[in-house]
């Protein structure tokens, strides 16, 4: 009895630095000299300052102004898309695509709380989208990935479908040619893993840069 | 559904049988004392493990003595992590904690260190607003790799009693676990986190990250040592995410194939132990027998989950959408999937995770459609011996197969025997309360948490009014019985309003009966699985006659598979029914 506890406790400690501070150091160390760039997260600067990381879903939205003042709700700031950008998913965090916070919708196949949900999510897409769209867009024509909540509430991708669908409006709003969106979005379209893994996914954060590199901003 | 969502399926099958096979050869060798290719770098450490922790790793252990170092081992690790998790703001020097996040409450960190301990990692708290980069490394990290060495030392330890020619011996318990961590968990989580890195997890110490996004908004990303985590979460089928929404994070898990990767690390040991028993029983047919068992099915539940996904909630088609594959869009029940995962990928991951004692994430499973939302729970319900969590699966499903083997010989009149060992009323009465006790454990928290108004609090608010709130409950205490750890995430026990735990609180009531679930559900089959292995480890070996029934061929699968049906069935089919079966059967919506 003695024995093992004596063994246990000095065992907790040597393994816990092997396991808990030896472990993360070397594969720190390792990956900072080999993939410096990934283990810090894909970081993009534009004219030497920081706006995001290639791997995380933004929200690109406008605050919204009330009074002269941001309008906040419970704290968080009331923003409306900005149609100059490609919009991400749909996303539970506060505010949406918050990558300090991520979280679930956690909302069930059979509530009614997800049924309004994605019925808000729709209407939204469909003022957004659907007078550049031609024909219109209905509930029936929006792709699942724009109605629906991802998982991690930051995914930087959305569907082809959904990206091709908001390149007509881009084009509209930014003054270029379909053809020249549509360039972009499959410029920025990232294939299966290993060729069969996943789905391929439109990355709006990079899309959205290259958008500006070639217009400016204030397109 | 797609015929690449099919493909990836099958290629996952078959690629992890491939890298199983040579695997359960390495992980024989290394259990049964002989030469391995890794000698060289781990002998000398190895050695100076023994030395500093004053073990003399020849020294056989009986039954009762290897339980007892595995006992106090464990408490060892359970007062260490709670002392770490509770004094975090402690180690601010450490410069390991840049958000100077203060410790979750006490009853928070009383269900986070047993849920760790017992290699669940149920969360109740969500990693980057509540865990300091040094409570992940130094604490949850450490458990995962602990944790996880002790679930296969009880396997190996369940083994060499069936095997046993002579003697009470056992093995030497501080023996296998420093070897399984050293010769097993290190290397191949060493090779994991960097291809997770080159993928694009990230590895850092950085302060989260502060700026303005192209449109002005403020923006925050956490940061921390991701990969290094994150191998280790998914090989020693911990599932613990480092991040509040686990392998669904884009830093957890970047890219498809990461994906890929990830399932193929949280089935590969489970997978690959049944081959080393193969070998270390002396006859492979008998680990290929187990193996043809769990994989059947292991199919047959990612089928079903697929199938169902694809197919799409009646939320969705209610609000009026399509959800059939269309050109650039895979349809489905896409509420809380990613997009580079898909539906299959997301399916897939959820069956791999939920049939091992994984339990990590790459959607919400609480948003799954009815039917697939059941199926996690039917895994959940077999007991995790379908490949199960790494050890636990391969000694739950051996006290499955001498059930098997008992139940068999009944219906033919003769002697139960297994691999030459007569199979008697002792070991057959420590097998089934063994095989009982999780799902007496699932079953009474769920009563609990249902009839008492301290449990329904738990319960999300939007999932009240329908079966979703059952399910919400059925769940977690599955789930934590089964020390799996994936969750109809909206169950509550931790109330925090701002990140960093100011002015946070647990809610007792869950967080502790949670807590003690799993703590009696991962040590009291352990024990009896010991137990087993004593009693059977002094047993004569008779030689195999024409009498003698087989345990290797399909007939036996077929036995095995009613077996573990019929058991879980019986004890699990009403729950089943009042919650997510309900949901799947009805297009009904709930309030």
């Amino acid at each position: 009895m003695k024995r093992d506890i004596i063994t246990s406790a000095i065992g907790i400690l040597v393994l816990t630095l092997f396991c808990g501070i030896l472990y993360p150091l070397v594969i720190t160390g390792v990956s900072q000299v080999a993939f410096p760039g990934n283990a810090d997260g894909q970081l993009v600067h534009v004219n030497g300052k920081l706006v995001g990381s290639q791997e995380i879903g933004q929200n690109f939205g406008l605050q919204v102004y009330k009074n002269g003042k941001p309008e906040m709700d419970n704290g968080v700031p009331v923003t409306n898309p900005d149609p100059r950008y490609f919009q991400t998913r749909p996303s539970a965090t506060a505010p949406p695509d918050n990558a300090a916070a991520t979280t679930f919708s956690n909302l069930g196949p059979n509530s009614v709380a997800t049924e309004q949900e994605i019925s808000s999510n729709i209407q939204a897409y469909i003022s957004l989208n659907g007078k550049y769209y031609p024909g219109g867009l209905t509930a029936a024509k929006v792709p699942v990935d724009a109605a629906n909540t991802s998982a991690s509430g930051i995914d930087p991708d959305i569907s082809v479908r959904n990206a091709d669908i908001q390149a007509h409006r881009i084009a509209t709003v930014r003054h270029l040619p379909l053809s020249t969106v549509m360039r972009l979005v499959s410029k920025y379209t990232g294939g299966r893993g290993l060729g069969f893994s996943g789905e391929p996914g439109v990355n709006v954060f990079e899309l959205n840069l290259a958008l500006d590199r070639m217009t400016g901003v204030h397109a | 559904m797609t015929f690449l969502g099919w493909l990836t399926i099958v290629l996952f099958c078959v690629v992890l049988t491939l890298l199983a096979i040579p695997l359960g050869r390495y992980m024989a060798a290394v259990y049964t004392g002989q030469p391995t290719f890794l000698d060289p770098v781990f002998r000398t450490p190895e050695r100076l493990f023994y030395r500093i922790m004053r073990v003399d790793p020849e020294r056989g252990q009986d039954w009762k003595q290897y339980a007892k170092s595995l006992i106090i081992f464990s408490l060892a690790g359970w007062l260490l992590l709670y002392f770490i998790l509770r004094t975090q703001t402690l180690w601010n020097w450490t410069g390991l904690n840049p958000e100077g996040f203060h410790s979750a409450p006490w009853n928070v960190t009383f269900n986070t260190t047993s849920s760790f301990l017992t290699n669940t990692n149920w969360q109740y708290y969500g990693g980057e607003t509540t865990m300091s980069y040094f409570s992940q490394m130094a604490g949850l990290t450490v458990q995962n790799f602990l944790s996880a060495g002790v679930g296969i030392a009880v396997a190996v330890a369940l083994i060499r009693g069936i095997i046993g020619r002579s003697g009470k011996s056992i093995g030497n318990f501080w023996q296998d676990l420093i070897r399984t961590v050293l010769y097993v968990l290190m290397p191949i989580s060493f090779v994991v986190a960097l291809i997770l890195v080159f993928q694009g997890s990230i590895q850092n110490f950085s302060h989260y990250l502060n700026f303005n996004g192209p449109t002005g908004l403020a923006n925050s990303i956490a940061m921390g040592p991701v990969a290094s985590q994150e191998a280790i979460k998914e090989l020693g089928t911990n599932g613990g995410g480092f991040f509040n929404t686990n392998s669904a994070h884009p830093f957890e898990n970047p890219t498809g194939f990461t994906n890929f990767v990830e399932m193929l690390t949280v089935l590969v040991i489970p997978a690959g132990l049944v081959f080393m028993y193969g070998r270390m029983t002396g006859s492979r047919r008998q680990g290929y027998a187990i193996f043809a068992t769990m994989l059947v099915m292991f199919f047959g539940a990612v089928c079903v989950a697929y199938i169902a996904e694809a197919h799409g909630s009646p939320a969705q088609h209610a609000a009026g959408l399509h959800t059939q594959v269309v050109a650039g869009s895979t349809g489905g029940n896409m509420e809380g999937k990613e997009q580079r995962f898909g539906i299959a990928g997301s399916a897939l991951f959820d069956v791999v995770t939920t049939v091992t004692s994984c339990g990590a994430v790459n959607s919400a499973i609480e948003s799954f459609t009815g039917i697939g939302g059941a199926v996690p729970m039917a895994n959940l319900s077999a007991s995790e011996v379908i490949f199960g969590g790494v050890g636990t699966g391969l000694y739950s499903i051996l006290l499955y197969v001498l059930l098997a083997v008992f139940i068999g010989g009944l219906m033919v009149g003769r002697t139960p025997e297994y691999l030459g060992k007569k199979i008697e009323a002792r070991e057959i009465k420590l097998v089934a309360i063994g095989l009982l006790i999780t799902p007496l454990a699932a079953l009474f928290s769920t009563a609990l948490a249902t009839a008492s108004s301290a449990g329904r609090a738990s319960i999300s608010a939007a999932a009240a009014g329908g079966p979703q709130g059952f399910s919400e409950t059925f769940y977690a205490y599955l789930s934590q019985a089964n020390n799996n750890g994936s969750a109809f995430a909206a169950y509550g026990g931790f109330v925090q309003p701002n990140a960093g735990n100011l002015g946070s609180h647990g809610i007792t009531f869950t967080d502790l009966l949670g807590g003690f679930t799993m703590l009696f559900a991962r040590y009291a089959p352990i024990l009896f699985a010991l137990a087993v292995a004593g009693s059977l480890a002094g047993k004569r070996v008779s030689p195999a006659g024409l009498g003698t029934m087989r345990t290797d061929n399909p007939t036996f699968v077929v036995l095995l598979i009613g077996v573990i049906v019929l058991v879980g069935a019986l004890t699990f089919f009403p729950a089943l029914l009042l919650g997510p079966i309900v949901q799947g059967l009805t297009g009904h919506l709930y309030q």
